[in-house]
């Protein structure tokens, strides 16, 4: 189905860190960076890595307000093994970013029994597949307090987990956990794609009244745009335009923003002109910007690293047919991983969606009013 | 290094073991009896008032049950023969302190204040949870087992370093201390020298399964050891080692001495909750045993031997109780009315969009009258 453009796509373009950048400030931004486009930085501005405006954020949220602190795995001495938290320690004292025990369920129930005190912990969870054993803590207590106790008990806190793939990690190091959490109603489940999203929406995270998952795209941790911070983007539960297109909606999230924006970049170069939405909060999740959105394109496609099934997308999918029906010149389709565990490191590409697999979807979207044959074929 | 400096280890783990055998003030038929080590004896007038909410505690229960088998209430879970232990609890601290129970502890939060009708909320069914839990500083009881215990620790963590001397006290079965996050709350608590109580009443049973089959532990009061955690075991049907064990536990925890773990051996005389049917996994001769250590009868016989309460005091609390029960039959008699709203209305501090779509689409059910607005 590709015979149409083979010259344009290999398939190792579009694969983690070979990313090509796009255009001139991509490029300043590193590799996996998406284009920092909220407010008007100066060009002058200097790079920061999205682990450094994190960092940040926490900083500065930690001396805004006294309540807030920071707990976790490696978090105190070491700054994490992401280094979000360097620094904060020596800055903060060792009551506002403190070391716990190795285990995660006492970790999060912790911050709780902290959170029902009236402090705001901000708790990092070490990689996505270690947030599992915490998993009870987070559906049974985080996300019901509010519901069970009549919206007496509020627990408002921050779980940080770092996640996906991308990294060459070894397993149980790059599950997109999102579906877990955004399935569970009391939470706010956030994930940024640039520069200043990471500070932007960790800010919003930590002021926010509920509690809020803050999914941290891994492959994107070191990626650099020029920013001036403190910087503040659209609220939590926004979605931003990333791309402007009139011919098809990509709606998509955390790490594979940058590579809609990829895609997009060389579709142009067959006559296919890309929107790409970045949702950046899973939930709330922006119906208006993306039902505008498919409504001016009438084709969508949805995006994301972790496995399809019964996933973000699905909900995404059904959400636009249900609301853009009628202007829906083609079905949505996912581009998405597969539904396999998380393939070994030298496989991963594999597994991850592609510039290519993207394109694939573009090209099944009905443009000649012709159904797509795959699914035609068995029938 | 600092065990060598305090008299080896062995002099460290003397001190975090409990006693060999369970502290004891009073006897099955309420013989004062002298088994209690270094412990205290309590103050007479916190005698009497234990026995008085153990009274209070044993009426509401029976007047539970009698509602659940009535139909009135869901499945409700009986602490009879726990009384002890749940008033132990709650008069073991002060009002700024915080209590963090179980489905099982409807005793232990009559005690503290919580109304009766809020108590029963979850099998009255309008609410998870019916009190507020900063006005009697009692969490909402927990039903997945353990889970409530690390939360007391964080806050008990959380109350110390804002320089407050306030105490937490995690109430616990048998069966939650085969649960993970048992062993990661002793672990934190003692890392974080957090001012916490763990009681662990051990009833015997985890539904149908018994000790034997949950621990092959001494005691449950051991697991305490392995995180440096103080523990003793204590009587759990002699409430005045009850009272006395856990006074000098949360005075420990206070003073900034770190956690202690208290074990109460105590049996639960009845089933798991009103749909249990204990006769399918016990005997009633095992039953009849524990019917001759009754914490009631052997506090009430200690307190008439040592003059401390008369047959006008008891007349006054048997009242006490009647119109308790007597309260519980009328509120749960007039069905409480939530808005059907209200499922949605509090699970965000602000119902994002697509829930006040939702809400919407709820709110039209009912003007239409159909199935949602019954």
């Amino acid at each position: 189905m590709t015979t149409s453009r083979p010259a344009l796509v290999s398939p190792g373009a579009s694969a983690g860190s070979a990313e090509p950048a796009r255009d001139a400030r991509a490029r300043a931004a590193g590799p996996g960076a998406a284009p920092d486009t909220a407010g008007s930085q100066p060009r002058s501005a200097p790079a920061v890595s999205m682990a450094g405006a994190l960092n940040r954020a926490l900083r500065d949220a930690m001396a805004a307000d006294e309540r807030v602190l920071v707990l976790g795995e490696d978090v105190g001495r070491l700054g994490g093994v992401f280094r979000v938290t360097d620094g904060l320690r020596a800055a903060f004292g060792e009551r506002r970013c403190f070391d716990t025990p190795l285990a995660e369920a006492g970790i999060v129930g912790f911050a709780v029994g902290m959170a029902m005190y009236g402090l705001r912990p901000v708790v990092e969870l070490q990689f996505d597949a270690f947030a599992y054993p915490a998993f009870e803590q987070v559906v049974s207590h985080v996300a019901k307090l509010g519901a069970r106790t009549g919206g007496r008990v509020r627990p408002s806190m921050v779980l940080r987990i770092p996640y996906g793939g991308g990294v060459g990690a070894v397993e149980h190091h790059s599950d997109s956990s999102e579906a877990y959490y955004a399935h569970t109603a009391g939470l706010k489940v956030v994930t940024p794609a640039t520069v200043t999203d990471a500070y932007s929406l960790l800010r919003d995270a930590i002021d926010d009244p509920d509690p809020v998952v803050f999914l941290e795209p891994k492959r994107l941790y070191w990626s650099r745009s020029p920013v001036d911070l403190p910087v503040r983007a659209e609220p939590l539960g926004q979605a931003a335009l990333r791309r402007a297109g009139r011919d098809v909606t990509v709606v998509t999230y955390g790490p594979t923003v940058p590579l809609a924006l990829e895609a997009a970049q060389v579709a142009a170069g067959y006559g296919w002109d890309v929107e790409v939405v970045d949702l950046r909060s899973i939930v709330p999740f922006d119906d208006d910007t993306v039902v505008a959105s498919v409504r001016r394109t009438g084709r969508c496609v949805v995006l994301h690293e972790a496995q399809g099934f019964a996933g973000v997308g699905a909900e995404i999918a059904a959400r636009v047919q249900e609301r853009c029906f009628h202007s829906l010149a083609a079905p949505v389709l996912r581009v998405t991983g597969w539904d396999v565990p998380y393939p070994a490191p030298k496989l991963e590409h594999h597994h991850q969606p592609s510039v290519a697999r993207i394109l694939d979807a573009f090209e099944r979207l009905q443009w000649d009013d012709e159904p797509d044959a795959r699914w035609l074929a068995d029938t | 290094m600092t065990t060598e400096t305090t008299g080896g280890l062995g002099a460290v783990v003397a001190k975090l073991l409990p006693s060999p055998s369970p502290i004891r003030f009073v006897d099955d038929g309420g013989e004062p009896v002298d088994e209690h080590g270094g412990y205290r004896p309590p103050p007479d007038e916190l005698l009497v008032q234990a026995y008085e909410a153990m009274v209070l505690g044993r009426r509401f229960d029976a007047q539970a049950t009698a509602l659940a088998r009535q139909g009135r209430i869901a499945a409700f879970p009986s602490s009879v023969g726990q009384e002890a232990c749940q008033a132990g609890a709650a008069l073991a601290l002060r009002p700024g302190d915080w209590l963090f129970p179980t489905y099982r502890d409807s005793g232990a939060l009559l005690s503290r204040g919580v109304d009766p009708l809020d108590v029963l909320a979850p099998v009255r069914g309008h609410r998870h949870c019916g009190y507020d839990p900063y006005a009697h500083r009692c969490a909402p009881m927990s039903t997945p087992l353990a889970t409530q215990a690390p939360h007391g620790t964080g806050l008990a963590v959380a109350a110390r370093w804002k320089g407050t001397d306030e105490v937490a006290l995690v109430l616990l079965g048998d069966g939650a201390t085969s649960e993970g996050d048992f062993h990661e709350a002793l672990n934190f608590a003692a890392v974080f020298r957090a001012p916490v109580v763990f009681l662990v009443q051990n009833n015997r049973y985890a539904i149908s399964v018994p000790l034997s089959q949950q621990s092959a532990a001494p005691s449950l009061a051991y697991k305490g050891i392995g995180y440096g955690v103080r523990a003793e075991q204590v009587d759990g049907n002699d409430a005045v080692a009850v009272l006395s064990v856990l006074a000098e536990a949360v005075d420990h925890a206070r003073a900034g001495l770190g956690p202690m773990l208290v074990e109460a051996h105590t049996y639960r005389m009845g089933p798991h909750t009103s749909a249990d049917d204990p006769t399918r996994y016990r005997d009633e001769a095992e039953v009849a045993s524990w019917r001759g250590r009754d914490p009631v009868e052997r506090l009430r016989a200690y307190l008439r031997r040592r003059g401390l309460l008369d047959d006008a005091a008891e007349a006054a609390v048997t009242a006490r109780a009647e119109a308790l029960a007597a309260g519980v039959r009328a509120g749960v008699a007039h069905d409480a009315h939530v808005a059907p709203t209200d499922i949605i209305d509090h699970v965000y501090a602000a119902a994002p969009a697509f829930l006040a779509e939702q809400r919407a689409a709820l709110l039209s059910e009912l003007d239409a009258g159909g199935e949602g607005a019954r």
